[in-house]
């Protein structure tokens, strides 16, 4: 279980430098954060150390993301 | 209470566009510069800027930089700077070739030059054709820029302090700003940066409207920052609604979609542009656009059951040109309003885009105030640049483009007059130990206990109130009653409390912080509002539809002490060419 100053440090990054990844990223820990494994969990916060063109190419579908962080990716999609 | 302190030559506050290229000027001088950053930098508001940046290089269509000032001030309905405006159109050329040198990987035409879209507002030849002024890095120029700046920051050794928050500025008796307080939000631990200049570049305050185009993270908070020491802001009335949000949501459809040759119809299927401006029709200039898209709803003929939006019409354009020059735009409308636009069109509304006004300053970047020897004094050592600021070059509407030369010409400016304070201040000023004492004690405020109101709840309160009595269309009574709203929703801010008083990673704290911010930027908005008695730019009164440039050609100064008005005159002279006179705006 994680606990709540290491859900709002999750919160805080998904604070991004656009409201398309604030509402995708905000709304996915909202609505689904709570119910993925630790390991997944993990997964989510690794993702968001990558900066935000990244996160549009791979949540846009326009570039594959590592191996290592496709099903999240896939799961936010 | 014994905070830690560090020194260090300047400080930048804020890690958009503006900051770090300011602090990369800085940098290159060998000064000692810190840059604070509640967010990591690379994930500041400046990587929203899809469009571009208008420099008159004439790589495409003729141009000319007296031709890119005169669609400024004209763009800005004459309130803008024209020293500044100046300023800024011939040095554009110069400092899109140094982006490029920087590593800021432009979109060229077939012949290696760079390439230049159409964008709203511009002219060939002061009013003539459409002009062609826009160079941009595919959708994202504003992201390759921000990473180009970062990187040469990085290599500069350009000291970062990421996921700090500032709280407040430091000033002395004498008037002289020595730096921030700040709030290390990992920790929950505080620290004091001196600093002998310091530059405020913190962003705009969208977050001050429900539906808009900006991230979270542009709350004001430099804005509320100077306001708090003293310092008026300036113009804040002019609020750009950019014409195309994504209806419902606000997310942006850049203009480069209508500058590709889409454009906008009302139920009727009308293209309704060619009404309300001939010439430019959906190319007109924001507050155009905005306003006819408002008329458009109001008088019925909006679509949509609830006819509260209109349609952006891509679909007659052939589908290469979609997904090729407007891949963004496509997967935003896909996203978000779920419909392709390479076969549908997409329901758009007007939405909070940009802030005209902010924290008054001259060409050098220097925070000017109105003094014993006149309207402009600039406050010793304290600097600001970019969307936070008003120079003023939009003046009463900013123009597409122009936002992205802004930062990177001011945050410049800024950069290099710093360098030359810093040679004639050579030591720290002492710290002002009451200046401390005020920060404390604000932020002591929040650990109260007990029951209260939520920030959320108030922050939803104040957006919706800001939408409705603060939008598009402004009368007196409306924009009274909201005055008061705002007002009352400031006197409850003391009622409001925090349920989480931990240290580590409290957002709930900076939320609260970013609140008292959002609520102070959103009080010298409504009162400026309420104030000004003409329609100039994006501030359109019913009630007053004319502009009124024997009263009102002037700029606005909101003081927070006693919510006080205050104005000065616009700078009309430019500094080498003849001014341009105002004359009716029309496209």
């Amino acid at each position: 279980m994680i606990s709540d100053s290491d859900f709002n440090r999750v919160r805080w990054r998904c604070r991004r430098g656009s409201l398309e990844l604030d509402m995708i990223l905000g709304g996915f820990l909202a609505s689904h954060f709570a119910g993925l494994s630790e390991a997944e969990q993990g997964d989510f916060e690794r993702l968001l150390v990558h900066p935000d063109h990244l996160l549009s190419e791979w949540l846009w579908q326009k570039t594959p993301p590592p191996d290592d962080l496709r099903d999240i990716v896939g799961k936010i999609r | 209470m014994n905070i830690a302190r560090r020194r260090f030559d300047c400080l930048v506050i804020g890690a958009g566009g503006g900051g770090l290229r300011a602090a990369l000027q800085l940098a290159q001088a060998e000064a000692h510069v810190a840059v604070v950053s509640k967010v990591f930098p690379t994930r500041s508001h400046t990587v929203a800027a899809q469009g571009g940046m208008n420099a008159a290089l004439g790589n495409v269509l003729p141009d000319n930089w007296l031709w890119h000032m005169y669609d400024t001030v004209k763009g800005g309905d004459y309130l803008g700077d024209q020293d500044a405006i100046e300023y800024m159109c011939q040095a554009a050329p110069r400092l899109v070739i140094e982006l490029e040198h920087y590593g800021v990987p432009f979109t060229r035409l077939p012949s290696g030059r760079i390439y230049q879209r159409k964008f709203g507002g511009q002219s060939q030849n002061f009013g003539g054709e459409q002009a062609a002024r826009t160079c941009a890095a595919a959708d994202r120029t504003g992201h390759a820029i921000l990473h180009a700046l970062y990187q040469q920051n990085i290599r500069a050794r350009t000291h970062f302090f990421d996921e700090y928050f500032a709280v407040d500025l430091l000033r002395d008796q004498d008037g002289y700003v020595l730096g921030a307080l700040v709030l290390e939000i990992e920790t929950g631990e505080l620290l004091i940066i001196e600093a002998r200049t310091t530059l405020i570049a913190t962003g705009g305050a969208g977050r001050i409207y429900r539906t808009g185009t900006n991230a979270l993270i542009n709350t004001g908070d430099g804005m509320a920052m100077a306001l708090r020491t003293g310092i008026p802001l300036e113009d804040m009335e002019f609020i750009q609604f950019h014409p195309t949000g994504i209806a419902g949501f606000g997310m942006l459809i850049t203009e480069g979609a209508r500058g590709e040759g889409g454009y906008l119809v009302n139920a009727d299927g009308e293209r309704f542009m060619e009404r309300y401006a001939p010439h430019a029709k959906d190319l007109a200039s924001r507050d155009v656009v905005s306003r006819a898209i408002a008329i458009e709803l109001r008088e019925g003929r909006g679509c949509g059951p609830r006819k509260d939006h209109v349609l952006l019409k891509l679909d007659h354009l052939p589908a290469d040109i979609i997904k090729n020059r407007l891949p963004g735009i496509r997967e935003t409308a896909m996203r978000f309003a779920h419909v392709d636009p390479v076969e549908k069109p997409i329901p758009v509304s007007p939405s909070l885009h940009y802030m005209m006004g902010g924290i008054p300053t001259n060409r050098f970047g220097q925070v000017v105030v109105p003094e014993h020897h006149g309207p402009e004094e600039p406050v010793p050592g304290l600097y600001a640049a970019g969307e936070c600021a008003c120079v003023s070059i939009h003046g009463a509407n900013r123009l597409g483009g122009n936002s992205l030369l802004d930062i990177v010409v001011f945050g410049r400016a800024a950069g290099e007059h710093m360098v030359q304070y810093l040679s004639e201040n050579p030591y720290h000023r002492p710290l002002d130990a009451e200046s401390v004492d005020r920060v404390m004690q604000r932020l002591a405020r929040w650990d109260r206990k007990g029951e209260g109101e939520s920030v959320d709840a108030l922050g939803d309160e104040l957006r919706r109130t800001m939408e409705e009595y603060c939008g598009v269309f402004r009368t007196q009574e409306v924009l009274d009653e909201g005055v008061h709203k705002i007002v009352a929703i400031g006197q409850r801010l003391s009622d409001v409390r925090l349920k989480d008083h931990s240290r580590v990673f409290n957002t709930a704290r900076i939320e609260a912080l970013e609140l008292e911010n959002l609520v102070d930027v959103a009080t010298a908005t409504v009162v400026s509002a309420a104030a000004r008695t003409e329609s100039r730019g994006a501030h359109s009164r019913e009630d007053y539809p004319q502009r009124d440039d024997l009263k009102w050609l002037r700029h606005s100064l909101f003081y927070r002490a006693g919510r006080r008005m205050d104005y000065k005159p616009v700078r009309m002279k430019p500094l080498t060419v003849d001014s341009f006179p105002p004359k009716q705006r029309v496209y």
